[in-house]
């Protein structure tokens, strides 16, 4: 059955460049007529994203469907897409009037036709009177509009954009945006967007893919992906956040910053440990001191125009961002509220690290492709095991040399009092580290287990 | 500041003593006869020398005939060379450049050797393979450098746009190359015109070139006549490249 609704349906989109691994089964799919934005960090395999469904990139595994079809073999200049290039690239051999007719030309479409519909085009984007400039002299914005109108023109089912507005000026690329939502409404031309600006994303979407790592993350609209983040990651990238380590004590009932909070979330079970997002401008400080369920001491307060950034020490020892349109003075004690319905519980994805291992002997036990030594053991050499090794439990070296094993850390989380560690390994396994040093993102750093903290158990069927 | 410029004195000296001196004396032994006095006799003498006009004619002639082969040649061969499809390693464009490190004149002289050994016929044919076998690395580099470094994204931008690959090389990559194309030209059409070895041992000096009879003229001493013959191309040289730095879309058309 196919869905008329559906313009761009991608299945099982996978991605190899080598070894590497930049897209990891990607499904989702885009509705007619609508703005869609891949967001994430750089190397997220956004633009593979997009220049497979150009055609520029072909897939490992996987396929794109437009209307139902199967385009994976058509080349790139027999597909009704049409891309702005992140650096526009228009030819610097001809004008502006014949970069936008370059494509109508190919197609000979008769001369009074292209005439008309290139003015038309250059109306749109406000650039009528440039049609004779060469596109060097063109500023980046101006630039910018011919790229579009180049596509444009062309009446494409679908516009890909892959980051347009990244080499402008911050003030241009606001006036930008709100005139690309207004050709996007006018037109009704479904748009793939490709930035990594998340405030960009939000402001422009009608409907958001977050990826990271060759996986998407979450899909949304931006309401959805601000206020209710599916996972860390998400919380993260997109706006400010408080992340912070939480139990659910009973349904309605959750626990973080050593204080019991109402919440409106339900069906995680009692005693579960799980993470908690609170919004920094969710966090009300309130005058009435009595009104206030938690209490904290001003740590610094920073003015970012709309509102003052204030850091607050909890009582309990927990750092948390606010926002609020008031200064407060650094030492000042405020009770603070947080409304139920703000706090976002996530389920934990994991509460420790668990690695497969084989037994070596009955002191060592290989995992992470390196022999750590371990408490005695009965299991013979050779058993494939579960180790388990708490967040907290994993040490971390500044020189790699000290370590068992080799890593990387790629991606850091504060929560609060603690940092939350990934650690990608030279094996390419990922370790997850509570820890109170501060560290980079790319620092390289060698991993120790002390052999009591390694837990070793059956591996079940 | 003032010490910096001092810097520039020892080149300042050398571009004096080594280029605008032995120019001036061109120019002042042009316009001398024999006893060292003013006259206009040397330059009158050769557009009224009808064997020097043609063989002039017949130089600007050989050098556009080989610069359209090197053309012909050359741009298909930096074509493949630039491309990461066909090509992966920089040991074939150092094959390409090779050449260039051997002395001209002997491989002129090896190949006139070859030529004698398969019993061809020396003549117009050997001179142009000579000269294009002289001059093709002058305009594969060039026009390599600019297609290695064109941007990807044009050429995307053209198929994206609906250019098929044979649209997206005539109607992107080869007006973009045309600055490689134009120094290329430079490279080969302005030394041709003034070669003289090339046409002596691989024609036998059957076909002489206008460097051959300035050649002649000042190895028999006629120095004021050599001097203003080597003066007049200088200048039809220094034309054709203020004609090329205009860089005007006609400049090049009208070259090639």
């Amino acid at each position: 059955m196919v869905n008329r609704d559906v313009i761009i349906d991608i299945r099982h989109l996978s991605k190899s460049f080598g070894d590497k691994k930049v897209l990891d089964d990607i499904n989702f799919y885009i509705r007619r007529g609508e703005f869609i934005t891949l967001l994430g960090p750089s190397g997220c395999g956004k633009t593979t994203t997009l220049r497979i469904i150009a055609g520029f990139v072909e897939p490992t595994e996987g396929q794109v469907l437009l209307d139902g079809k199967d385009i994976s073999g058509i080349p790139p200049y027999q597909r009704p897409l049409n891309t702005v290039f992140q650096r526009y690239a228009l030819f610097p051999h001809l004008d502006v009037y014949d970069n936008i007719a370059f494509g109508l030309k190919l197609k000979n479409v008769p001369e009074d036709e292209i005439d008309k519909k290139v003015r038309k085009v250059l109306k749109l984007v406000s650039m009528s009177d440039y049609e004779s400039r060469d596109v060097d002299s063109l500023s980046g914005g101006q630039q910018q509009r011919v790229a579009i109108a180049r596509a444009l023109v062309n009446q494409p089912k679908v516009l890909l954009l892959d980051e347009p507005l990244a080499a402008l000026d911050l003030k241009m690329r606001k006036d930008m945006q709100i005139e690309l939502k207004e050709m996007h409404e006018k037109l009704g031309i479904t748009f793939i967007y490709v930035t990594h600006d998340q405030e960009e994303a939000l402001t422009l979407s009608d409907t958001i893919v977050v990826m990271n790592e060759g996986k998407i993350q979450q899909i949304g609209t931006p309401t959805d992906i601000y206020n209710e983040p599916q996972n860390e990651f998400v919380a993260d990238f997109i706006g400010e956040s408080n992340i912070l380590n939480g139990t659910m004590l009973c349904d309605r009932k959750v626990n973080f910053v050593d204080h019991d909070f109402d919440c409106v979330d339900e069906g995680f079970g009692e005693n579960v440990p799980v993470d908690v997002v609170v919004r920094p401008e969710d966090v009300e400080i309130r005058k009435d001191q009595s009104k206030a369920e938690f209490f904290g001491t001003v740590s610094s307060c920073t003015f970012k125009g709309v509102f003052y950034q204030i850091f607050v020490n909890t009582e309990t020892g927990f750092e948390l961002m606010v926002q609020n349109y008031r200064k407060y003075d650094v030492g000042e004690k405020v009770g603070m509220q947080i409304q139920p319905g703000n706090i976002q519980v996530m389920r934990k994805p994991r509460i420790r690290n668990t690695f497969n291992g084989e037994i070596i002997d009955n002191t060592h036990v290989c995992f992470l492709g390196e022999s750590f030594e371990c408490k005695p053991t009965e299991l013979k050499a050779g058993t494939e095991v579960k180790v388990e090794v708490e967040f907290k439990n994993i040490d971390l070296q500044d020189h790699q040399e000290e370590g068992t094993v080799n890593g990387e850390v790629h991606f850091i989380l504060y929560k609060g009092d603690h940092y939350h560690l990934t650690v990608l390994t030279e094996s390419g396994e990922h370790v997850y580290v509570d820890t109170q040093d501060i560290w980079d993102k790319g620092d390289l750093v060698g991993i120790n287990i002390a052999a009591r903290d390694i837990k070793i158990g059956k591996i079940d069927e | 500041m003032s010490k910096r410029h001092n810097w520039s004195i020892p080149y300042f000296v050398f571009m004096v003593l080594f280029v605008v001196l032995p120019l001036l004396l061109v120019a002042v032994y042009a316009f001398q006869d024999g006893n060292g006095r003013f006259t206009f006799a040397n330059i009158v003498r050769f557009f009224s020398d009808s064997n020097a006009l043609s063989t002039f004619a017949l130089s600007i002639e050989v050098a556009i005939e080989n610069t359209v082969l090197c053309i012909l040649i050359g741009y298909p061969a930096a074509w493949l060379l630039a491309n990461r499809k066909y090509n992966r390693s920089a040991v074939t464009i150092i094959l390409f450049i090779l050449p260039m490190w051997i002395n001209a004149l002997m491989r002129t002289l090896a190949t006139a050797e070859l030529f004698n050994i398969l019993g061809v016929q020396l003549g117009k044919g050997t001179l142009l393979y000579g000269m294009v076998y002289d001059y093709l690395p002058f305009m594969i580099y060039p026009i390599y450098t600019i297609l290695q470094k064109m941007d990807k994204s044009y050429a995307e931008a053209a198929e994206d746009l609906g250019a098929t690959p044979s649209q997206v090389f005539w109607k992107v990559t080869v007006p973009l190359s045309m600055p490689g194309v134009r120094s290329g030209i430079l490279m080969v059409f302005m030394p041709t015109v003034s070669t003289f070895a090339i046409s002596e041992f691989l024609t036998n000096n059957k076909i002489k070139l206008f460097g051959t009879i300035i050649q002649e003229n000042i190895n028999s001493s006629m120095w004021n006549y050599g001097a203003a013959l080597a003066l007049i191309m200088l200048l039809i040289i220094g034309i054709s490249t203020l004609f090329n730095k205009n860089d005007g879309e006609e400049a090049e058309s009208s070259l090639i």
